[in-house]
């Protein structure tokens, strides 16, 4: 690891200062790619400034049909939480499945969403459900949040404060896990609300992605079979050594139908 | 270029100087000598290094010592009783042959503790899904999947 | 007589200090003012070094010294190799150079460049990022099929064609001759994918120099501390061998990887020296899988032929094994001598004939890993028996039946002679704890739920317990192969054993405190085993190839034979009795057809304070030291069957149930046997289903460099196994033991290989390489001829 300065700020205001002290210093939020990332070499902030003494960015509330995550909630606050699991429980059953038990007990939804790795599941949530992120400064509706590979919106000097998730009629969560990292290789989030249906893709592409046609055949038909025989071109579509771009273009078909399938379950 | 840290280790009161830099998993073992918990992979998949962080399980490899100022760190030292009596989950471990070369030992049952504390009746099933943040390549899992069954069981009672 | 010892699940000695962080591993040793070694590493496949410029390195903070390969030459040799293979045009194996630290050329990514020594690991990295290599990169090439092609680029100037030795075993002429009259002839062509060993505890040395007598001390994470100082001191430091003591402490796990003598604590011992203060190396994950030696590697043409009735006539092989960039310390002897002899499998095949090119490549040094040359055999043979069988429509049990092996001893055309096996024993009762009459039921109801289900068989067999040292030595070795064990009974009657055998997982601790306990009718409390350390133990070879039992507990056993041969000399006297008439059991010896007898302890007691004594015949104390060198290979053998389910639509394979019967002859630790068994299946199946070494072929550069690519199984990959032992006590060792600690891992890939082509078979599927990911099998189900489209 290079040589960095540390600061746990206790407001937001606080952050905001050591920001502009240090332009080119890091958030620390649970840490869980970060500090790997430190520790190969891989990153080498000036600063780091830890999140996890500023209040406004923890906790779980359920109102006006509005699911709220505070940025520094880690995902086994949000899969254990009862209130989660009852009005979307798909959201509930996705943290459960993030990474392993300890990197539940530690990583936190805004420091998932914030790093944007491709493989990551809440990408997924929050596209699929149609979340607003908001920051310090403004809130950015998932579909403009996510810009490319651990590319996003946020701006220097901003940074999540919570995600409002809109309850939806019913959503599922579909993974395919990459036998060695256990990141979704593909994972399929499909959401019925009032206003559509909204199917998000993560695992397959740079950065999660909306997977319109299956939209529109599920919105008439919500059924597996509706999606079985969309598969998605495997253009652009991410390679790698456990998944070339055909098999992950089948994977997210074989997905999306059990992702249906698991939201008329639940 | 250090910064004060203070923390609670096994019960005891820590206050030493750190370079930010710093690991947790690094503090326990070099600066604390306490090297039962390992280190096994620089990507955080092995798990050989998980500890208890205000009881719940962690990776230590995967934390600066300064994020954990103020906290609570239990680690395999701490596990047993004073009396040097073994902790149930570690007891079911002995007893299930739940350990080969003991290098994963420490962070398997630091984790399982942590386990079979989430849950009561805990399923093979959930047990095996549960130690996925920890790699063992000597037993198979299977013997330490009936020590976690045992011992949580036990813990329990 | 009280129960015996022997066939005890007796918890393990060892454990409470692994449970309680209490253990001693290399990497929790401290020297006082020690210093922090970092290994700058070739970032290249093959390169050429034309500069290196250390200067600022040197001037770094902290930095106490920096060696490039040339600050080593005429000081520090190449790593030796531990076998002479000789090649089928009576010519040795080429033997390029290995140098500790690359001189002139890198051929490897990860190859050792430059090792930095400073105040602090932080120092020591942060230094190694100021050298400049100014490299020229050249072609590399990665791919062992390739690596003899036209124009394939050299790994070593003076070998030509890549090539280290071309190698046969087997009567060429009459094989060929068996093929011509045969009914039937199976053919298949396979990769034995390369795999890396992942020990859960990376590789680690602290070197030390004692300036009071010119001595060092190396603790090292190896299985063979004796074998380490030897090659280290004889071959490369030139150092005086009693002037460097090896500890091997706890080890965390090792299955091969730890055997060899590597390039990083030579240096480090050496540095020691030059610095004359300690050195710490941890070698970090990433590390272990660009330099720690991999396994397997082989790509193999098999052809089987049989009458019509399905009788094997003739098996011919031809291999072409990666070698890596270096022939590491057994390499040579993996892909010939512990691969071809095993080719007649459990099976009476008249004629056999293999022959093995071994070759470099640029990549890691490729040696022995868990099984080492058995789990290849093994894969070539049960794969063709099993397509062989379903080629000619005959059950895949019964035409092993027609095959086996039941008269022994046998001699195989293929150099070894078994002593003892009972393979219908094992695949009859293999076939009943699987419910294999019940599986059809099993694979109609996995189809309706839209799951392809098969069941394959492996009936393996491996030879363990390397010997006898002459006809090894005659083979081409250059070392012996016994092992030594000392039993040292304390004035109160308490024991030390010391081992040349070395426990990193396996338990000896407790094991071999059994066979002490039980022989002297003891507690096993009362007895410690010592092993791993070149400074208490009088010499050993350490433990590879399940050897630990056989050779090491054997040679304990005959250390206890002269124990109680001298106790009852010392009771003879004590008790006024011929030497002829006493008897040892339980404990006491007593005079044959009398009340007459003393204990152990007093006998020891009277050993140490011989007042009563007959010292004009006999010395004091009770110290005895044995060396066992074995008059023959032990050869386990057993079953494995497989059945899993595969989901058609994303091609993931599930072991749904595997069952083990193996024949291990005497077992001294049932709970022990069967963890190490459930250990090796676990690696097997890893090799089968995830675990994939790739290099890319244009870059040579690792892909599968770290845990994120690199698939391990874990818990929730693999099934509760159902592991159960059958025992043909082996023939010539005093334990009748065999060996247990490699056969899960030798028997399960062919298992799990034709479980899946059994599912497949119906669709016109004959073989899936491994690891049988899920996209291997989608694509295989993709262009199946007779696939109908699966379901989600």
């Amino acid at each position: 690891m290079y040589t960095f300065d540390y600061a746990r700020p206790e407001s937001l205001k606080d952050v905001a200062t050591a920001l502009r002290k240090q332009g080119e210093a890091k958030l620390l939020a649970g840490g869980q790619s970060l500090v790997q990332a430190l520790r190969l070499r891989l990153a080498h902030p000036p600063a780091l400034v830890d999140l996890q003494a500023i209040p406004e960015l923890r906790g779980i509330a359920v109102a006006n049909n509005v699911v709220s995550v505070g940025a520094m909630t880690r995902h086994a606050e949000v899969a254990a939480s009862r209130e989660i699991q009852r009005a979307i429980p798909a959201l509930a059953k996705l943290a459960a499945g993030i990474g392993d038990r300890q990197v539940r007990n530690q990583g936190t939804i805004g420091g998932s969403l914030a790093n944007a790795d491709p493989g990551a599941d809440y990408p997924a949530a929050v596209l699929g459900l149609g979340a607003n992120i908001v920051t310090n400064k403004r809130e950015i509706p998932a579909d403009k949040f996510f810009l490319g590979l651990f590319e996003t919106a946020l701006k220097p000097g901003e940074l999540i404060v919570r995600v409002d998730f809109p309850l939806p009629l019913r959503a599922g969560y579909a993974k395919f896990r990459n036998p060695a990292s256990r990141f979704a290789l593909v994972g399929v989030f499909v959401c019925d609300t009032t206003s559509g249906v909204r199917v998000a893709v993560t695992g397959a592409g740079p950065c999660v992605f909306r997977a319109k046609r299956m939209e529109k055949v599920l919105a008439k038909d919500f059924t597996p079979q509706a999606v079985e025989k969309i598969v998605l071109p495997a253009e652009g579509l991410n390679t790698d050594i456990h998944a070339q771009a055909d098999y992950r273009a089948h994977l997210v078909t074989v997905m999306a139908q059990r992702a249906v399938e698991a939201a008329a379950k639940l | 270029m250090t910064t004060p840290l203070a923390l609670k280790v096994n019960g005891n009161a820590v206050s030493v100087q750190v370079e930010p830099r710093t690991l947790l998993v690094q503090l326990l073992r070099e600066t604390l000598r306490l090297t039962g918990t390992h280190v096994g992979c620089d990507t955080g998949q092995c798990g050989a290094c998980t500890v208890h962080l205000d009881g719940r399980a962690v990776k230590s490899c995967t934390m600066l010592a300064v994020q954990a100022a103020g906290c609570e760190i239990t680690t395999i030292e701490g596990v047993a009783a004073p009396s040097g009596d073994l902790h149930p989950m570690q007891a079911a471990f002995k007893e299930h042959h739940g350990l080969q070369c003991g290098f994963c030992t420490p962070g398997m049952v630091m984790n399982a503790i942590d386990l079979a504390r989430s849950k009561a009746d805990l399923s093979e099933a959930e047990v095996r899904g549960g130690l996925d943040g920890n790699l063992c390549r000597c037993t198979g899992y299977q013997n330490i999947v009936k020590a976690v069954l045992a011992g949580a069981a036990a813990m329990r009672s | 007589m009280s129960e015996s010892l022997l066939g005890q699940s007796v918890r393990r000695k060892e454990d409470y200090r692994f449970l309680t962080g209490s253990g001693t591993y290399t990497d929790d040793v401290t020297v006082p003012g020690q210093l922090y070694a970092f290994f700058l590493r070739s970032p290249h496949a093959h390169a050429r070094i034309r500069a290196i410029d250390t200067a600022a390195a040197k001037a770094a903070p902290g930095v106490v010294a920096v060696y490039v390969g040339t600050d080593l030459q005429g000081k520090v040799n190449g790593l030796p190799c531990g076998w002479l293979i000789t090649g089928i045009d009576g010519q040795p194996m080429k033997e390029p150079v290995h140098p500790p630290l690359a001189q002139g050329k890198v051929r490897h990514v990860g190859d050792q460049v430059a090792m930095i020594v400073a105040e602090s690991l932080n120092q020591a990295k942060d230094a190694s990022e100021l050298i400049e290599v100014d490299y020229e990169v050249l072609p590399a090439c990665v791919d062992p099929a390739q690596a003899r092609a036209p124009g394939a680029p050299l790994v070593h100037d003076d070998v030509p064609d890549n090539t280290c030795y071309v190698w046969g075993l087997g009567d060429k002429a009459a094989t060929d001759a068996a093929f011509a009259q045969a009914a039937h002839v199976t053919t298949l062509e396979y990769i034995n994918n390369r795999l890396i060993p992942n020990a859960i505890e990376p590789r680690a040395a602290v070197a030390q120099y004692h300036r009071g007598d010119d001595s060092y001390t190396l603790h090292v994470t190896s299985q063979n501390p004796h074998v380490e100082r030897l090659l280290m001191t004889a071959f490369v430091l030139g150092l005086p061998e009693h002037k460097v003591r090896v500890i091997a402490p706890d080890v965390g796990g090792g299955f091969g990887s730890k055997i060899f003598l590597y390039a990083e604590e030579t240096v480090l011992t050496w540095a020691a020296g030059q610095i004359k203060r300690p050195i710490k190396w941890t070698a970090e994950r990433s590390e272990s899988f660009l330099a720690d030696a991999h396994g397997r590697d082989h790509v193999t043409k098999a052809e089987l032929a049989l009458d019509k009735h399905g009788k094997f006539l003739a098996l011919r092989v031809h291999t072409t094994a990666g070698l890596g960039a270096y022939l590491s310390t057994f390499a040579s002897s993996v892909p010939t001598i512990l691969y071809a002899t095993l080719l007649a499998g459990q099976y009476t095949t008249p004629n056999i004939y293999c022959e093995v090119t071994s070759v470099f490549t640029h990549t890691a040094p490729v040696d022995a890993y868990r099984g080492a040359g058995r789990p290849e055999a093994t894969y070539v043979v049960e794969r063709i028996v099993e397509t062989a069988a379903r080629e000619m429509k005959i059950d895949p049990a019964e035409i092993r039946r027609r095959n086996f092996i039941t008269q022994f001893p046998y001699q195989t055309p293929v150099a070894l002679c078994y002593d003892i096996g009972n393979y219908e024993g094992t695949l009859s009762e293999a076939m009943r704890v699987a419910d294999v009459p019940g599986f059809e039921v099993r694979r109609k109801e996995a189809e309706a739920r839209g799951k392809l289900r098969g069941l394959g068989y492996s009936a393996y067999i491996e030879a363990c317990g390397l010997a006898p040292s002459n006809i090894a030595g005659a083979l081409g070795a250059r070392a012996g192969l016994y092992e030594a064990g000392e039993v040292r009974v304390h004035p109160t009657g308490k024991v030390t054993v010391f081992t040349g055998s070395h426990s990193h997982g396996q338990g000896h601790e407790t094991t071999f405190a059994q066979v002490v306990a039980q022989r002297l009718g003891m507690s096993v409390e009362d007895i410690d085993v010592v092993h791993g350390d070149t400074g208490r133990i009088a010499f050993g070879m350490g433990t590879y190839g399940s050897r630990s039992i056989a050779v090491g507990g054997a040679a304990i056993v005959r250390a206890l034979d002269k124990v109680v041969a001298k106790g009852k000399k010392i009771a003879a006297h004590l008790l006024e009795a011929a030497e002829g008439d006493i008897e040892f059991e339980n404990g006491e010896f007593t005079v044959a057809g009398t009340d007459k007898k003393v204990p152990f302890a007093q006998v020891a007691l009277t050993a140490y304070v011989p007042h009563n004594y007959p010292l004009d015949k006999l010395e004091p104390g009770l110290n005895e030291m044995a060396f066992y060198d074995p008059t023959n290979f032990t050869f386990p053998a057993g079953c494995h069957i497989c059945e899993v389910e595969i989901d058609r639509a994303t091609g993931e394979t599930r072991i749904v149930n595997f069952t083990a019967v193996d024949d291990f002859g005497k077992i001294i630790n049932p709970m022990i046997v069967e963890g190490q068994v459930h250990g090796g299946l676990t690696q097997g199946i890893g090799q089968a289903l995830l675990e994939a070494c790739v290099y890319d072929k244009e870059s040579g550069q690792l892909i599968t460099g770290s845990m994120m690519d690199y698939a391990l199984p874990r818990a929730d990959d693999v099934p509760n196994f159902k592991v159960s032992t059958q025992e043909t006590p082996c023939t010539h060792n005093p334990l009748g033991v065999k060996g247990c600690g490699e056969a899960g891992a030798i028997g399960a890939p062919a298992a799990v290989i034709n479980a899946i082509t059994a599912a497949l078979w119906p669709l016109g599927v004959r073989d899936i390489p491994m690891p049988a990911t899920p996209q291997t099998v989608w694509r295989a189900l993709q262009t199946a001829p007779k696939a109908r489209s699966g379901r989600a």
